[in-house]
């Protein structure tokens, strides 16, 4: 008789069928014990998710906005005292061949409000500032409603609001019916810019010809910032001689920056929160694997006669260990699951509700189902060799 | 020795301890295929200690254990398990049925380790339930059926490898007077059939209905009648 023949392993789904038993039975049990891995890998993958969709809405907006502008200002000498750019600073960059265009600005010291009744140090944080027509393209601005300045109305008391300051002084139409009162004199709004995420500054401004500027205002036309679009791939070699061409006598006293460097800074600048969200995520997930390995120890302990009556009926200690090593494992598989189409769903929802495109790297997803398998596997480890190690006699009959 | 399905040379059974306690004191026993045989005593003389060692559950501290024709001492323990999964069936006095799984997929669970195919394996069910009588009760999980149907549906596992020997511990202990009937009934049809079957009890009754009967007392056996 060939007593001794020896069968080592179960065929795949006769181990899956045997490993799910304990899994089908305690349904609640099960969904509870899965859910701590459930928690932290939805945790996880919706930290990776929402911030790689961040970043991905940043680069876009970079791409969108290009990083081709910047922006001359003057800035303090050696003593610390303010410095100015010469006059003719806007004329001289724009000779610059790279250059595509370039628009100044004047900041005018007066405050604009909705009318004579309010109190003049009511500003608002709202800024009038004169510039030039140019400004619009240079800035890659669009006008919400009304028009931008031209040549004639540069001329006349008429405004054009950036965003924030519509916002702040109440005013949504632009169909020259509606003025506001900038020290002294009645200006008519002629236009509304649309947000303008290189400059924020102009949204918080009123913007006025230099034209009447000068003549109501009586500014010098000394600039007090130039921005400046070039050509994309000469964005380097215009940053390094727009210092010495908006201000040939002093360079230094002239700062150049590239406001996408900041949108920049921000698509990297996530990273330490996600780590530390991503480490929280990683608690959850081991507190969840310590769940199973407790809840598996106890599962052993109250399967002890079925642990006995498999070795009774033919089963060896491999048979045992690999059983309950593969319930843990599809418990945990069941949690990373279900966490991966949490933290999905949660990254959609989130990135829906800001408008931002959905990006999920796989890593995520597959490393996330991976590391609840490896974690299933550590923490069944413990409690499937404590089944295997049962002696058949003892097991089999209750102490 | 041709017809041996068990034989027992001066086995003896310690269990660790100071002084070591001695379960059994040097058992012989010879079985021959196709008996039905009584293993009797009062709790504490050993029968639940010789029950495992003849079912491989436990290893004899000294001794000779053959299991048809095979000496099972110098046996590893994967070697052990796939002996049993041919050669024995075993019948507990809790029955030891899994909850999650029909009559029918409780009784192939006997097939499992013995590496028969899924369908296989539920075919034979089918057959073991049909010759206990329980035929109509396939689809049944363990809680819809009664303690009688539910020992007879591990009887049907014991004997669904068609093992050299079905070992029955106390089958009739937790089952009332006409369940323990219907139970010692099935394994009386079986023997007739040629199953070579050994009932531990300490009822006297149904030891008495037994064509041979061991009665083991201090470990040791007493008597052996035919």
């Amino acid at each position: 008789m060939s007593a001794t023949s020896v069968r080592r392993r179960l065929p795949v789904g006769d181990l899956l069928a045997t490993s799910t038993v304990g899994v089908r039975s305690k349904r609640g049990r099960s969904v509870l014990t899965s859910l701590g891995i459930a928690i932290g890998i939805a945790a996880m993958v919706s930290v990776v998710g929402i911030s790689a969709s961040s970043r991905a809405d940043l680069l876009d907006q970079l791409d969108r906005l290009g990083t081709n502008l910047l922006q001359v200002q003057p800035s303090n000498d050696v003593f610390g005292d303010a410095t100015k750019l010469p006059s003719s600073s806007a004329t001289m960059v724009r000779r610059i061949t790279p250059v595509q265009s370039a628009a100044k600005t004047r900041t005018v010291s007066a405050t604009v409000r909705r009318s004579d009744k309010i109190s003049s140090s009511v500003t608002g944080g709202l800024a009038v500032v004169a510039t030039e027509q140019q400004l619009l393209q240079t800035l890659g601005a669009r006008v919400r409603t009304g028009t931008f300045l031209n040549d004639a109305t540069a001329r006349y008391p008429t405004v054009v609001l950036g965003s924030e300051a519509a916002a702040r002084l109440g005013i949504d139409r632009a169909d020259g019916r509606t003025s506001v009162y900038i020290k002294g004199y009645w200006f008519t709004v002629i236009g509304i810019l649309d947000p303008v995420p290189l400059a924020p500054d102009i949204d918080r401004s009123v913007l006025i010809g230099y034209p009447i500027a000068e003549q109501l205002f009586g500014i010098d036309d000394a600039p007090s910032t130039i921005r400046v679009r070039t050509d994309p791939s000469q964005v380097t070699q215009v940053q390094a001689v727009l210092a010495a061409t908006a201000n040939p006598q002093n360079p230094s006293d002239v700062s150049v920056t590239r406001p996408s460097d900041a949108l920049a800074a921000k698509a990297e600048a996530n990273d330490s929160l996600t780590a530390l969200l991503l480490a929280l995520g990683g608690v959850a997930l081991v507190v969840g694997g310590v769940g199973i390995a407790n809840v598996m120890v106890i599962s052993v302990l109250e399967r002890r006669a079925e642990i006995g009556l498999r070795r009774a009926l033919g089963a060896t200690r491999h048979h045992i260990r690999s059983q309950f090593l593969l319930e843990a494992i599809l418990l945990a598989a069941l949690g990373g699951v279900a966490g991966v189409i949490i933290g999905t769903t949660i990254t959609f929802g989130y990135a829906q509700s800001r408008g931002w495109r959905i990006d999920i790297p796989v890593t995520a997803l597959l490393g996330g189902v991976l590391a609840s398998l490896v974690l299933g596997a550590l923490a069944g480890l413990y409690p499937a060799t404590r089944a295997a190690r049962l002696a058949p006699a003892d097991a089999i009959r209750p102490v | 020795m041709s017809g041996a399905v068990l034989e027992l040379v001066n086995v003896v059974k310690e269990y660790p301890g100071a002084p070591p306690l001695r379960a059994l004191g040097g058992v012989n026993l010879w079985i021959g295929a196709g008996e039905l045989t009584a293993i009797m005593g009062p709790s504490g003389s050993g029968k639940s200690t010789l029950l495992n060692i003849i079912g491989t559950l436990d290893r004899a501290t000294s001794g000779e254990v053959r299991i048809a024709g095979t000496s099972v001492t110098a046996m590893r323990d994967r070697q052990l398990s796939a002996l049993r999964s041919e050669q024995i069936g075993f019948v507990f006095q809790q029955f030891h049925l899994l909850p999650g799984l029909n009559a029918t997929d409780n009784v192939a669970t006997g097939l499992l380790y013995r590496g028969v195919p899924a369908r296989d394996r539920r075919k034979r069910a089918a057959e073991a339930l049909d010759r206990v009588g329980l035929a109509a009760r396939q689809h049944q999980r363990p809680s819809q059926l009664s303690g009688g149907e539910q020992q007879r549906v591990a009887i049907a596992r014991a004997i669904v490898g068609a093992p050299a020997m079905v070992l029955a511990d106390e089958p009739t202990g937790n089952l009332d007077s006409r369940n323990g009937a219907d139970v010692l009934r099935v394994l009386r049809d079986l023997h007739s059939s040629g199953s070579t079957i050994l009932v531990v009890t300490h009822d006297q009754a149904i030891a008495g209905s037994m064509p041979r009967r061991v009665t083991l007392r201090d470990g040791r056996i007493e008597s052996d009648e035919l």
